[in-house]
């Protein structure tokens, strides 16, 4: 069975139709690496996927939570879902620490000790151990990054979400964030991520979708879609970014 | 409740109400332009004129700015005929008005001319300018440029502010709103009905700069 | 007729300032109250809740201030209740200053970015937890110098309540030039007392301000 199910999913803003009836399985241990253009509606359709957006036909199942409508339990569909950001987004009023124990002890009511204890493996899994109270402001910004995930896994989810994650990083601190996502993909995390880095796209990821104007253009396996992609707008695209 | 607001009884009363809101909007007008000249003339005072300069207009702010404006107005009223100054209702009020938006204007004006950058003074100068054209020219017009939403959302405070002039008799809306009062006993209708015609001018004010600013300054 | 010496004058107006600063910390605090609650509902992005709030503030901005005591003061006699100048001064206050508050507080929590909200959402808070923990821990430090500069506005607004008779420093000043005919003393010293009361608020508000500057 599928963790995420997304069923022929339209999102507009205002006049814009941005999603254009995408349909997407991905099952538990996936690494969906999504790719396009600027603008396809990739950021778009992540944002859908917990809820940060709100979209106006089709479904989104995420581990059995619909995402969509009036009721939606968005707050129970988040404890599951986590999202990483390409700005990271820490709290700047909060050390490391207290970033990773925050929605542990708010959202989960988990003893402040024990969160504590959580942080300092998932920060420890990311690289960062010494680094526990240290402020946001006095991290690089692969460091800000990698506190981000750590962020996100304290709450132990089933399907982390990751928007472009190394974008606004210096070139030479892409390598330690992909780093750290490779690990948990080869963890058996499930991972959606939507990015520019093609190489880590082929090698990394187990299934590939190509967005084109608000819809899946093309999916399959990285390796044999990018040695042999179908469509003359993956062709463009592939060729564009010099792989 | 059992009480029935009855503002039909403001009706033979809607001369007098008028009157007052028109005092009130002239009130406004005049102090807004005196208040706003004599607030360019403390800013730019304060920072070109002589230091001595500077600190009168830097009392005279700070005096302004942290007492109330009914204390104001009635220190001009009652106590400056004790010295020997004797004012009607009317230009006691323009003048604590006046006096008041002045203080607040200073302040706003001084740190528009304090954001202008000291390079486009060197220009204006190495133009041959003259120092009052430099001012004019190019301090001024920027620093006007740069405060006007908070000039403009002093001036409406200042208009809502006038309603105390009516303590001294002075003859504004809120002057014709208690002598309506006085007459028919329908206190609470006569005030709202004030206060929504405040609310009318502020908002008619507001708007009114809105657009004023867009054709002073439409360049850029 | 009574002889007022000055040191008669002056200790009697320092008897009034004390109602004058219990009125202002009583508006204030809850003003502060009264603006918090808004300020969750100003943000909120429940239509309804923000169209209510923007009208309020609308209102209490929009309208002078002593219009609001002449409304609160006749307004509550409608359904028979007795009011007393304190009460409706009180009132009005409040109102007035939660007003101004939750405009200025809503300011500063529209400049956190939005990927604080965005994040926090990410992580299942709800919206009273992203303002709690979030949001309010870093707009309150921007919001210090402002809504210290607003208590200036605060105290110099009760000046207006002598006018619906409540006995602070503005009607004493009143009562004691009807009784000695000395208004050139009497408001001098009102406006002196006012100016001590106001001022280190206002410096302190300038000297938070530049703080902030220089933090940044
Ligand atoms: N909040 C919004 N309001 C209006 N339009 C929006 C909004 N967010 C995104 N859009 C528009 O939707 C379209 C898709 O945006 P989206 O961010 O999903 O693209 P993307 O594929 O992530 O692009 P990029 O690679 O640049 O991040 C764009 O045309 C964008 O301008
Ligand atoms: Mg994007």
């Amino acid at each position: 069975m599928s963790l995420v199910s997304i069923r022929d999913v339209r999102k507009s803003f205002g006049e814009l139709e941005v999603l254009k009836g995408v349909s997407l399985e991905v099952a538990k241990g996936d690494v969906v690496a999504i790719i396009g253009r600027s603008g396809s509606g990739k950021s778009t359709l992540l944002r859908c996927i917990n809820g940060l957006e709100t979209y106006q036909a089709g479904s989104i199942l995420a581990d059995g939570i619909e995402v969509g409508g009036l009721h939606a339990n968005l707050r129970e569909l988040r404890r599951h879902v986590g999202m990483v950001f390409q700005q990271f987004n820490l709290f700047p009023h909060l050390t490391v620490a207290e970033n990773v124990m925050l929605a542990q002890t708010v959202v989960n009511k988990t003893p402040k000790k024990e969160a504590r204890d959580t942080a300092a493996e998932v920060l420890a899994k990311v690289g960062l151990s010494e680094k526990m109270d240290a402020w946001p402001s006095q991290l690089s910004g692969g460091q800000q990054q990698r506190v981000a995930i750590a962020r996100s896994l304290a709450m132990r989810p089933k399907v982390l979400l990751c928007d472009e994650i190394t974008s606004a990083l210096d070139p030479e601190l892409v390598n330690e964030v992909l780093r750290v996502v490779e690990q948990l993909a080869k963890e058996g995390m499930t991972l959606i991520l939507v990015t520019h880095e093609m190489r880590f796209a082929r090698d990394v990821g187990t299934n590939l979708v190509f967005m084109h104007h608000g819809k899946v253009h093309e999916t399959g396996a990285p390796k044999e879609v990018f040695a042999a992609p179908k469509t003359p707008e993956l062709q463009q695209f592939v060729a564009g970014t010099g792989h | 409740m059992t009480y029935k607001l009855q503002f039909a009884e403001l009706l033979p009363y809607w001369d007098v109400l008028l009157q007052g809101l028109i005092f009130t909007i002239i009130l406004t007008l005049v102090s807004t332009a005196a208040g706003i000249a004599v607030g360019t003339a403390g800013a730019s005072l304060r920072t070109f004129g002589p230091k001595w300069a500077g600190a009168i207009v830097t009392t005279y702010v700070e005096l302004i700015r942290n007492t109330p404006f009914i204390v104001q107005l009635f220190f001009i009223f009652f106590g400056l005929p004790a010295a020997g100054v004797m004012l009607s209702e009317t230009t006691a009020a323009f003048l604590a008005m006046t006096i008041n938006l002045g203080a607040y204007s200073t302040e706003i004006i001084r740190a528009g001319i304090q954001a202008v950058p000291k390079g486009h003074v060197d220009a204006g100068v190495s133009l041959a300018m003259t120092k009052w054209e430099v001012l004019r020219h190019i301090i001024l017009n920027q620093a006007f440029r740069k405060i006007y939403p908070a000039l403009s959302s002093q001036i409406i405070i200042v208009m809502l502010g006038s309603a105390v002039v009516s303590q001294i008799s002075a003859q504004d809306l809120t002057y014709a709103a208690n002598f309506v009062a006085s007459r028919n006993f329908r206190n609470f209708e006569v005030y709202l009905l004030a206060a929504l015609a405040y609310l009318l001018l502020a908002m008619l004010t507001r708007s009114l700069l809105r657009g004023l600013g867009r054709v002073i300054f439409k360049a850029k | 007729m009574l002889q007022f010496s000055f040191w008669d004058i002056l200790s009697n107006l320092l008897i009034a300032t004390q109602w004058t600063i219990v009125l202002s910390l009583i508006a204030f605090v809850c003003g502060g109250v009264v603006g918090l609650i808004l300020l969750f509902m100003r943000v909120s992005g429940v239509t309804p809740l923000e169209w209510f709030t923007k009208g309020y503030i609308e209102f209490f901005q929009g309208t002078p201030l002593l219009m609001q005591l002449f409304l609160f003061f006749f307004g509550i006699a409608l359904f028979g209740v007795e009011v007393s100048p304190w009460m409706a001064a009180t009132l009005a206050l409040t109102f007035w200053t939660s007003a101004f508050l939750t405009e200025i507080w809503r300011g500063c929590v529209d400049s956190i970015p939005k990927g604080q909200w965005e994040a926090s959402s990410s992580l299942a808070l709800t919206y009273i937890e992203q303002m709690r923990y979030v949001i309010l821990p870093q707009a309150s430090r921007i919001a210090v110098a402002p809504t210290v500069g607003f208590s200036v506005q605060v105290v110099k607004g009760t000046a207006l309540a002598s006018i619906i008779g409540f006995v602070e420093l503005t009607k004493a000043g009143t009562m004691l030039n009807n009784a000695t005919f000395r208004p050139f003393l009497v408001y001098s010293l009102v406006a002196l007392i006012y100016f001590c009361l106001c001022y280190p608020l206002s410096w302190g508000a300038k000297k938070l301000e530049g703080r902030l500057n220089v933090a940044r």
